[in-house]
C-alpha cells in the first residue's frame, strides 16, 4: 500500500479508526495537532540546549587557548564514529517511519530494531570515551587534574606558569579553565546522551507495538507515534551534529 | 476522556456529577476538572506564600529586627518569592481559568492533549511539594532569583531540592504552553477564525509562546546551579574562572518574559470582563490582540534592564533601556482601548468589573513606575530599593492577582453553578484596592528615600511609612480572606446560576450549559459571529445545525 492510499483510507474512515481521540473531529486534525505539538516541543528543546551552547560560546571566547588545549584530549575518531552511527540510525528511523505510514508492520519493526541497535552503539562508544576521561582524571569534580591536558599538548610548565605559546597562565587558572571545558563537555554530551537513552526506551515501546500490530495483522495502525518519535530522533541527531564540531573539531589558533 | 455515564434521574449530566470518585478526579482528562485541580493547588501555595508575606510585614512593623533573626527573615522572603512566583503567579490564570474556559471559548471539546494536561498538573504538584519540603526543612535564603555565586557556592540548606521543584514546575508550564498553542491552532470550531477569537485566547496564545520559548532556558540554568552545588564545576564561580553575570543573563532571559506570563493572561481576563460589563465590543480589537503578541516578542529583548548596575556594557544598557520603553507602547494601547470600551458602554457595576477597574488603576501605576526603573539614570539610584519592590508588586499583585480575582469572580458561576453575594464581593474588591495601595504606595516613597530591600531592620525615620505599609497589608489580607469565605459559602447556599448570568457574549456563556457538559458542547458549534457582538443581541455567536458539521481545518476559510 502506498503512503497516499493509506492516508486516503484513514481520511475516509476517520471516525471508525480506534485511535481518533474523542476531542478531535477528524484524523487530519489529530495528526496536525500531533505535528504542531511535536515541533513546539522540539523548539523548547532547542532553547533548553541553547542555554548550554550560549554558555559554552561565552567561555570558549573568553578562554580560547585553554579550551583548544583541552579539546585536543577528545578523540576525533570516536566522535566521528559516533556521528556516523547516529546518521545511520537517522536513516533507519526514516525507513521505520515510511514503513509505518505504509502499514508494513514487519518492516517497521525491523527498522526500529536497527535504530535501537545503532543508538546503543552510540552509547557504548560514549561509555568508552567517558571511562577514558575518568582514567585521566578529567571528570570535572574535586579530583580533576589538568595534567593530562598539559601532557597531551606537550605544554611547558615553569614556576607554576603554563606556557600556552601566545600567553602564560598560572597552573591554577589553567586547571580551572580546562575544567570548565570538561564541565561543558560532560553536561552537553551527558544531556544529549540522556536524550539518546530516552529515545531508546521510546523506540523499544514502538517496536513492541509494531510487532504486536504485525502479529495481530492490524490493517490500519496509527503511524503518527512513529513519525513523531522520528522527528525527535532526528532532532537528537542534529544536536550531536552541532556538538561534534564544537567540542571535537574546532581548533582555533 | 471520561465516558459519560447514563443520565441520572432528573439531573442533567455535567462535568462534576458525571463521576464523583477520588480516582475520577486524580485521573481525569477533562480540561475543566484539571482547571479545578490547578485552582486548588494554586490556592494552597498562595495561602502559604501569603503567610510568609504576613510574617515579613509583621517584622517590618517596627524598625528593630526583633521578631525574626536576619537569617530567618532571609528565608521568609525566599519562601514568599519562590512560592508566589513559581507556584502561584505563573500557573495562576493560564493553568486554572485558561484550562477551564479556553476550549469552551473556541468551541472545542477539550484541549489537544488531555493526557499531557494532566501530566503537567502532576509535575506542578510534585514540584510544589518538593519546593515546600525544601523550604520547611530549614529553608533556603537565596531569594527567589537564586543568584550565583551565593546560591551555587555558599548558601546552606536545600537549594538543590528547591531547584528541582522549580524545574518540574517549569516543565509543567512548558507543557501547558505547548498544549494551548496546539489547541488554539487546531481545535477551533468551524467558523471560529483568528479575528473572531475572544481576546483572552489571544492573550493565552502570547503567554504560551513565552512559556515554550523562555522556560527551558531557566530550567537548564537552574539545573547548572544544582550541578555546580553537587560537583563544584564552577561555571558561575569566579574563583574557578566562571562568570556569575552569565547566570543573571540566562536567568533574566526567562524571568523577565515570565513577568509577561503573569500579566498577559490577566490582561486577557480584563478584556473579557470589561467587554461583558460594558456591553460593548472591545474598542480596537485588533490592536489589543496584536499588542499581546508585541508584548511577548519585545519582552524577550529587555532582560538586561535587570542588570544595569552589574557592570554590563553601557551600550548594552542603553539598548536595553530603549527596548524597555518600547514595551510601554503595547501596554498603553491596551489600557487606552479598555478605557475607550467603558466610555459610552452600558456599564453594569458587578463585582468582576470592580476588580477589573482596580486592575486598571494599579496596573497604570505599576507600569509607569517601571519606566523609572528602565531609565538608566534613575535606576542606578533605585536599584535594590523598596521602589523596585513596590513597582513589581503593583504589576504582579495589583495587576496579575487583580486579574486573577476578576477571573475567579467572572467564571465562578460557570465553574460551580452558584452565584456569590455581589455586595460582599464588591466590598472585598474595594478592600483589596485600598489595602493594596496602603501597603505598597508608601514603599515607593521608602525606596525613593533609599530604603534597601531584603533587610529585617531599618532606621527609625522610616518607621511611619513602614507601619502604614504593614497596616495596609492587614487590610489587604482580609480582602483576600473574605472571598475565601463567601465563595465557599456560595457553593452550598449561593443562588443557582443560570446559563448566562452576566448577559455576556461568547461561547462559554451562550453555548455551554451551567454546569458544563463533560464535552462542553453536545454537538460541535458553528461560529457565525465575531467575539463581543453586543451590537447584535438577537444573533447567537454560534449555531448548532444537525447533523454534526465536517471539520474545516481550524478556523475555516471565511476569515
Amino acid at each position: 500500500m502506498s503512503v497516499r492510499e493509506a492516508e486516503l483510507h484513514l481520511i475516509e474512515h476517520g471516525r471508525e479508526v480506534p485511535h481518533l481521540g474523542e476531542q478531535y473531529e477528524t484524523i487530519e486534525q489529530q495528526n496536525d495537532a500531533y505535528t504542531i505539538g511535536m515541533w513546539a516541543f522540539i523548539v523548547q528543546e532547542v532553547l533548553f540546549f541553547g542555554g548550554l551552547f550560549a554558555g559554552y560560546a561565552v567561555y570558549r571566547f573568553k578562554y580560547l587557548y585553554e579550551f583548544v588545549a583541552a579539546h585536543h584530549t577528545l578523540s576525533v575518531v570516536f566522535g566521528a564514529l559516533n556521528t556516523f552511527v547516529l546518521l545511520v540510525s537517522s536513516y533507519t528511523m526514516a525507513r521505520a517511519v515510511r514503513a509505518a505510514m505504509r502499514q508494513q508492520h514487519k518492516e517497521q519493526f525491523k527498522y526500529l530494531l536497527w535504530t535501537i541497535f545503532f543508538a546503543s552503539i552510540f552509547m557504548v562508544n560514549k561509555y568508552f570515551e567517558y571511562s577514558a576521561k575518568y582514567h585521566h582524571q578529567l571528570i570535572p569534580n574535586q579530583s580533576y587534574s589538568a595534567e593530562e591536558v598539559i601532557h597531551h599538548n606537550h605544554l611547558k610548565v615553569e614556576n607554576g606558569m603554563v606556557d600556552l605559546g601566545a600567553r602564560k597562565v598560572s597552573l591554577e587558572e589553567f586547571t580551572g579553565r580546562t575544567k570548565l571545558f570538561f564541565s561543558f563537555y560532560f553536561i552537553m554530551t551527558g544531556l544529549h546522551g540522556l536524550h539518546v537513552l530516552v529515545g531508546i526506551i521510546v523506540l523499544a515501546i514502538l517496536a513492541v507495538r509494531a510487532y504486536s500490530d504485525y502479529i495481530r495483522k492490524i490493517p490500519h495502525a496509527d503511524y503518527m507515534p512513529v513519525e513523531m518519535v522520528g522527528l525527535y530522533w532526528h532532532f537528537v541527531d542534529i544536536v550531536w551534529i552541532f556538538l561534534f564540531p564544537l567540542l571535537y573539531l574546532m581548533g582555533g589558533q | 476522556m471520561a465516558t459519560i455515564t447514563a443520565q441520572t434521574g432528573t439531573e442533567r449530566v455535567n462535568y462534576l456529577n458525571v463521576r464523583t470518585t477520588v480516582a475520577s478526579w486524580l485521573l481525569t482528562l477533562d480540561h475543566k476538572r484539571i482547571g479545578i485541580l490547578y485552582l486548588l493547588g494554586i490556592t494552597f501555595f498562595f495561602f502559604l506564600g501569603s503567610l510568609a508575606a504576613a510574617t515579613i510585614r509583621l517584622e517590618l512593623a517596627t524598625p528593630k529586627g526583633d521578631l525574626l533573626s536576619s537569617d530567618t527573615y532571609n528565608k521568609m522572603f525566599t519562601i514568599h518569592g519562590v512560592l508566589m512566583i513559581f507556584f502561584f503567579l505563573i500557573p495562576s490564570i493560564p493553568a486554572s481559568f485558561g484550562n477551564f474556559v479556553l476550549p469552551m471559548m473556541i468551541g472545542a471539546r477539550d484541549v489537544a492533549f488531555p493526557r499531557l494536561n494532566l501530566l503537567s498538573w502532576y509535575f506542578f504538584m510534585i514540584g510544589g511539594m518538593l519546593a515546600t519540603i525544601a523550604l520547611l526543612k530549614g529553608g533556603i535564603d537565596t531569594g527567589w532569583t537564586f543568584y550565583t555565586p551565593y546560591s551555587s557556592a555558599f548558601a546552606k540548606g536545600e537549594v538543590s531540592l528547591a531547584i528541582v521543584g522549580v524545574f518540574l514546575a517549569g516543565f509543567s508550564s512548558i507543557f501547558t504552553g505547548i498544549n494551548f498553542l496546539v489547541t488554539i491552532h487546531k481545535m477551533r470550531a468551524p467558523g471560529m477564525t483568528w479575528f473572531r477569537l475572544p481576546l483572552f485566547v489571544w492573550a493565552m496564545y502570547a503567554t504560551s509562546l513565552i512559556q515554550v520559548l523562555g522556560t527551558p532556558v531557566v530550567a537548564i540554568t537552574l539545573l547548572l546551579v544544582a550541578v555546580e552545588r553537587s560537583f563544584g564545576i564552577g561555571i558561575f564561580d569566579p574563583n574557578r574562572g566562571g562568570d556569575p553575570i552569565l547566570f543573571q543573563h540566562l536567568f533574566w532571559f526567562y524571568s523577565h518574559p515570565a513577568v509577561y506570563i503573569m500579566i498577559l493572561p490577566a490582561m486577557g481576563v480584563i478584556s473579557e470582563v470589561i467587554a461583558t460589563f460594558s456591553r460593548r465590543r472591545v474598542f480596537g480589537y485588533h490592536f489589543v490582540a496584536f499588542s499581546s503578541l508585541a508584548i511577548a516578542i519585545i519582552g524577550f529583548l529587555v532582560w538586561g534592564h535587570h542588570m544595569f548596575s552589574t557592570g554590563q556594557s553601557i551600550y548594552a544598557s542603553i539598548l536595553f533601556s530603549f527596548l524597555t520603553f518600547l514595551v510601554a507602547i503595547p501596554s498603553a494601547i491596551k489600557t487606552f482601548n479598555w478605557m475607550a470600551t467603558i466610555w459610552k458602554g452600558r456599564v453594569h457595576w458587578e463585582a468582576p468589573l470592580i476588580y477589573a477597574l482596580g486592575f486598571l488603576g494599579l496596573f497604570v501605576i505599576g507600569g509607569l513606575t517601571g519606566l523609572h526603573l528602565g531609565s538608566l539614570a534613575t535606576d542606578v539610584h533605585l536599584t535594590d530599593t523598596y521602589f523596585v519592590v513596590a513597582h513589581f508588586h503593583y504589576v504582579m499583585v495589583g495587576g496579575a492577582t487583580m486579574g486573577y480575582m476578576a477571573a475567579l469572580h467572572y467564571w465562578w458561576p460557570k465553574m460551580t453553578g452558584r452565584m456569590y453575594p455581589q455586595s460582599w464581593a464588591k466590598l472585598a474588591a474595594l478592600m483589596v484596592f485600598v489595602g493594596f495601595n496602603l501597603t505598597f504606595f508608601p514603599q515607593f516613597i521608602l525606596g525613593y528615600m533609599g530604603m534597601p530591600r531584603r533587610y529585617h531592620s531599618y532606621p527609625e525615620e522610616w518607621w511611619a511609612l513602614n507601619l502604614l505599609s504593614s497596616a495596609g497589608a492587614s487590610i489587604l489580607g482580609l480582602g483576600y480572606l473574605l472571598p475565601a469565605v463567601y465563595l465557599v459559602w456560595s457553593l452550598k447556599y449561593g443562588r443557582i446560576a443560570e446559563k448566562n448570568p452576566w448577559g455576556a457574549r461568547g461561547l462559554e456563556w451562550e453555548a455551554v450549559d451551567t454546569l458544563p457538559h463533560p464535552h462542553n458542547f453536545e454537538r460541535t458549534p458553528i461560529v457565525t459571529r465575531p467575539a463581543y457582538d453586543y451590537a447584535h443581541p438577537e444573533e447567537p455567536t454560534a449555531i448548532f445545525p444537525a447533523p454534526r458539521p465536517a471539520y474545516v481545518g481550524g478556523g475555516g476559510k471565511d476569515g
